[in-house]
């Protein structure tokens, strides 16, 4: 039973760990040196033995804490999430350990995160790329990076030499495309909120 | 007298027919047309609905789908390419065997489609020329099937002749501007 004494005996003593008010499940913040003791407490003695997500959030280039890492775990026993969150300490070369020794599904969670955001997890055994290839320059989903991307070689040198191509920024002609909340279906195509402006005609100043 | 018979008339004709190379080139090769399935996304699901019985795309010869490009003639580009898939793509066809015709199955294989995004190549013809582009997200089995028939249409009105003892079609595409 997730309740107010559950939570006090898991704060109890634990100064690495704090609540943080969320309404939909319970969610902790943790000290980034002791995540591991934590996913063991979690593993072995609280139930919550599944980790169902591990994804990360960037703050914006502003913010004194940019990097945090995001845990979500799943007690069967509770039949309840609990989040937690651990801001990463450095904001040029952000790193915390890995959990993959203790939840050996988050190997390619962790992976996915340091190639969308540059995150590195110290003692993962087999930190690279998974989604973007392994030369790619950028981290896609930080907040500088634009959603059209950046012009880069293609990954095959061999390829680019004969067919002139290049990852190029895609056309946004004005997007991104939404679709609008309200209104007739019929007049709810996704279209480009701001159609003033396109590649070939600049955005009126 | 003009005979407007279609048929091979043996009465009249003996046991020779008089055609032109090209004709019976193009002939051959239009009704023999080996896929290659390149299958990236949703469009390969109605890729597999038009070679299934309902679509039946051995009326047109070209059922035999074959997951080796040294066996196919053409490739189906069905789905988003992304840039790191662009490469397998460019690899995959330069290993078919010429002659060889690529249809852009759906949206994002002919423009990125929706993905206006830094993962994805904004048209496979980038990297390989297309012979017959296809409308739809994702099109249905008939469009594909008229695409292919716009194929057959296209490869009877080639120069085979020419392209077999010449230089052949171009492999690369033209530069883009």
């Amino acid at each position: 039973m997730i309740d107010d004494d559950f939570i006090a005996s898991l704060l109890k003593n634990r100064e690495y760990l704090r609540k943080v008010h969320y309404d939909d499940c319970l969610s902790l913040s943790c000290a980034p040196s002791r995540i591991l003791d934590l996913c063991l407490l979690m593993r072995d003695e609280q139930t919550f033995d599944l980790l169902s997500d591990l994804t990360a959030v960037d703050h914006g280039p502003q913010a004194d804490v940019r990097f945090s890492v995001i845990y979500h775990f799943f007690s069967l026993v509770h039949k309840s999430y609990l989040r937690v969150s651990v801001d990463c300490p450095d904001n040029d070369t952000p790193e915390i350990p890995s959990v993959s020794s203790i939840f050996p599904g988050a190997n390619w969670h962790e992976r996915e995160v340091f190639d969308m955001f540059g995150i590195c997890f110290s003692g993962h055994p087999n930190l690279k790329r998974i989604l973007m290839w392994d030369d790619y320059p950028h981290f896609p989903l930080r907040k500088e990076f634009p959603l059209a991307g950046i012009e880069v070689p293609l990954p095959a040198a061999d390829v680019a030499e004969v067919t002139g191509a290049a990852v190029e920024p895609a056309p946004m002609m004005g997007g991104p495309f939404v679709s609008s909340s309200s209104g007739r279906i019929s007049q709810d195509e996704p279209r480009a909120k701001d159609e003033s402006w396109t590649e070939q005609f600049e955005k009126p100043s | 007298m003009i005979s407007n018979e279609v048929g091979y008339n043996s009465k009249v004709e003996g046991e020779v027919i008089v055609t032109r190379a090209d004709a019976v080139i193009n002939w051959i090769r239009k009704h023999s047309v080996w896929p290659m399935p390149m299958g990236l996304a949703c469009c390969a699901i109605e890729l597999m609905a038009a070679a299934a019985s309902r679509y039946d795309i051995s009326r047109f010869g070209m059922e035999v789908m074959r997951f080796s490009p040294r066996q196919s003639d053409c490739m189906i580009v069905a789905g988003t390419v992304t840039y790191k898939m662009a490469e397998v793509v460019r690899r995959i066809y330069d290993q078919m065997g010429d002659p060889k015709w690529v249809v852009a199955m759906g949206a994002c294989a002919s423009t990125g489609g929706m993905y206006r995004s830094y993962a994805v190549m904004q048209g496979v013809d980038n990297v390989i020329p297309v012979d017959v582009y296809v409308s739809g997200c994702p099109p249905r089995p008939e469009a594909l099937l008229d695409a292919m028939m716009k194929l057959q249409d296209k490869i009877g009105r080639e120069s085979s002749v020419r392209n077999l003892t010449g230089t052949g079609r171009p492999c690369t595409p033209p530069a883009s501007s």
